[in-house]
């Protein structure tokens, strides 16, 4: 079944874009993440402008987000405290990101960004999670090891601002989940993903946060995030695909479903090395693409466009 | 009084008369020159390519009548627009856009038919006047570049619109069905851009234009789609918000129904 995109301005199979929905969708509720970082090149790769995916995908997770965080919010998994201060640095993020992503587009450079952003950030963030995963699975066979100390002085500590957060019992600065909140907002706008990937462990590692708490805390934050870029892009950009977007959602929210069924007999350490697996994969083809010589050097653009 | 005003008739008299004649003779050759133009008709069977929510693509089919024998070719030209041509260049590794030349007045859509191949008997003079064909379009390229350049781009603009199916490959054919009635096809894809286009049909004849006619066709959202490109375009405020409420509410009704199960 065919169906015409208003604003990519292309016809597409309807069931193709549904199952793509219901694929991501349901890896997503596997692992617990958006799954921007796989449909926003997947949407690419089957013809839709990089700026519509960009800013279409933005107004998807929208939805993914408030569907996920519902489940967390019953369970009282959500710091809004806390999740409040990483949105005041990730709106600041989100307008500076829609703003840069206007600029390299008029520049020209656009899909050159977005590329090396994935790269870079998926790159990193999988290998660091592969390999934290690997070292959990080792240890796990080779039994208990000395518990790590439970709280490291280093300098974020010595930042200024200190807020209390008695939900996720935490007394730190305030910059440091703004900060946070912050490079997750430039992510959204940039790469078209909710950031999930990168909040989740950075709200780990680097706030100290009860585990329990993160998936909520950051899809709560990212629904904001989300629909900040959402909306600066439909308003500024005019690139947010309401008919992509609603397809990419009922396949979506269906597959997550499932997903999270199949994700509750994964255990913890298997899910995070087959995620990052998947995201270095990503990464992976994306590098090579940049590296390899394009079939065509030459592309065309209406000038001002991507 | 009345002396005046007579006067001045009597002296018009002989400049309205000339310039009567100078009309009439106008007259006479401009519909001379109609027949001259009757030599060929031709018409589409729709004026009005129709982007629906579930378009594929379509053909319009283009038929007429040529007075006498000829060659007939057929040019059909999107709306024109700026196009940026960018080349890739391998820097620190990486394949980088580097240099850029932009084409003005760029066709969206460049279609093709002849009743058999001209390039042979048309001078290419002829060829470029009418743009027929693609190496006869005309391109007009933005600020100052090597003619080498120019060339390299120019070729590069082409096959680009080529991979999008939105330049032709190769000329369609014109069937003529006897001596006098011709038919072609013109096909558009599914990614067809909107705006007006022409469709323009020449009669060759030793190795010249000696009839053409011109006829436009639109190109153009229709329903549904077109109401939400222009809700998009025109309201784009209110589109984002509503894009963000129907996110939300997609959602929220999908966390409700899928707790009761």
């Amino acid at each position: 079944m065919q169906v015409y995109l208003p604003i990519a301005e292309l016809s597409v199979n309807a069931l193709l874009i549904l199952g793509l929905g219901g694929g991501v969708g349901f890896l997503s509720g596997l692992f617990g993440v958006g799954g921007g970082f796989l449909m926003t090149p997947l949407l690419i790769f089957i013809g839709v402008p990089p700026a519509v995916a960009v800013g279409t995908q933005a107004n998807q997770l929208v939805g993914a987000s408030v569907s996920g965080v519902l489940a967390h919010w019953r369970r009282n998994n959500v710091d809004v405290r806390l999740g409040g201060v990483m949105l005041v640095g990730g709106v600041l993020g989100t307008g500076l990101g829609v703003w840069l992503f206007g600029l390299f587009q008029q520049l020209g450079h656009i899909d050159l960004v977005i590329s090396l952003s994935y790269v870079f950030f998926l790159g990193t963030v999988s290998g660091l999670m592969l390999w934290e995963s690997i070292r959990t699975m080792l240890r796990g066979r080779a039994k208990a090891v000395a518990p790590r100390k439970l709280h490291h002085h280093t300098w974020l500590h010595g930042l200024p601002f200190k807020m209390r957060f008695p939900r996720s019992r935490l007394y730190i600065s305030a910059l440091l989940p703004a900060g946070i909140g912050f490079v997750g907002g430039i992510l959204v706008a940039i790469m078209g993903i909710g950031g999930g990937f990168l909040l989740v462990p950075a709200m780990i590692y680097i706030l100290g946060m009860p585990t329990g708490l993160v998936a909520g805390t950051s899809l709560f934050q990212i629904i904001f995030s989300t629909g900040m870029a959402a909306f600066l892009q439909a308003a500024t950009n005019q690139t947010v695909d309401i008919v992509l977007a609603m397809l990419l959602l009922v396949g979506g929210v269906i597959g997550a479903q499932f997903g999270t069924r199949a994700g509750a007999r994964l255990r913890g350490e298997q899910a995070r090395a087959l995620l990052a697996l998947m995201v270095m994969a990503v990464a992976v083809k994306l590098a090579v693409d940049l590296i390899v010589r394009p079939e065509d050097l030459f592309s065309i653009t209406r000038p001002g466009m991507p | 009084m009345t002396a005046a005003p007579k006067a001045a008739r009597r002296r018009l008299a002989l400049p309205a008369f000339l310039a009567c004649v100078l009309l009439a003779a106008a007259c006479f050759w401009l519909a001379a020159r109609q027949a001259w133009a009757q030599s060929l008709v031709a018409d589409l069977s729709s004026h009005l390519v129709a982007i629906t929510t579930g378009f594929i693509g379509t053909d319009v089919v283009l038929f007429g009548a040529v007075d006498g024998a000829g060659d007939v070719a057929v040019v059909v030209q999107g709306p024109e627009a700026e196009v940026t041509v960018r080349q890739k260049e391998r820097i620190v590794g990486i394949w980088v856009n580097n240099e850029d030349i932009t084409f003005d007045r760029v066709p969206a859509y460049y279609g093709l038919a002849t009743s058999r191949p001209l390039e042979a008997d048309v001078p290419p003079a002829v060829l470029q006047r009418h743009e027929i064909g693609l190496d006869h379009l005309r391109l007009v390229p933005r600020g100052s570049a090597s003619a080498e350049r120019v060339a390299e781009f120019r070729a590069a603009l082409i096959r680009n619109k080529q991979r999008q199916g939105l330049y032709s490959t190769e000329a369609e054919e014109v069937s003529f069905l006897g001596q006098r009635l011709f038919r072609t096809r013109i096909h558009f894809p599914a990614n067809v851009p909107t705006g007006t286009y022409t469709a323009s049909v020449y009669l060759i004849r030793d190795g010249d234009v000696v009839s053409a006619q011109t006829t436009p066709l639109l190109v153009s959202k229709v329903g549904f789609s077109a109401s939400v490109f222009e809700f998009a375009k025109r309201d784009s405020i209110w589109y984002a918000l509503l894009g963000i409420a129907l996110a939300v509410s997609a959602g929220w009704l999908a966390g409700a129904i899928f707790r009761k199960s």
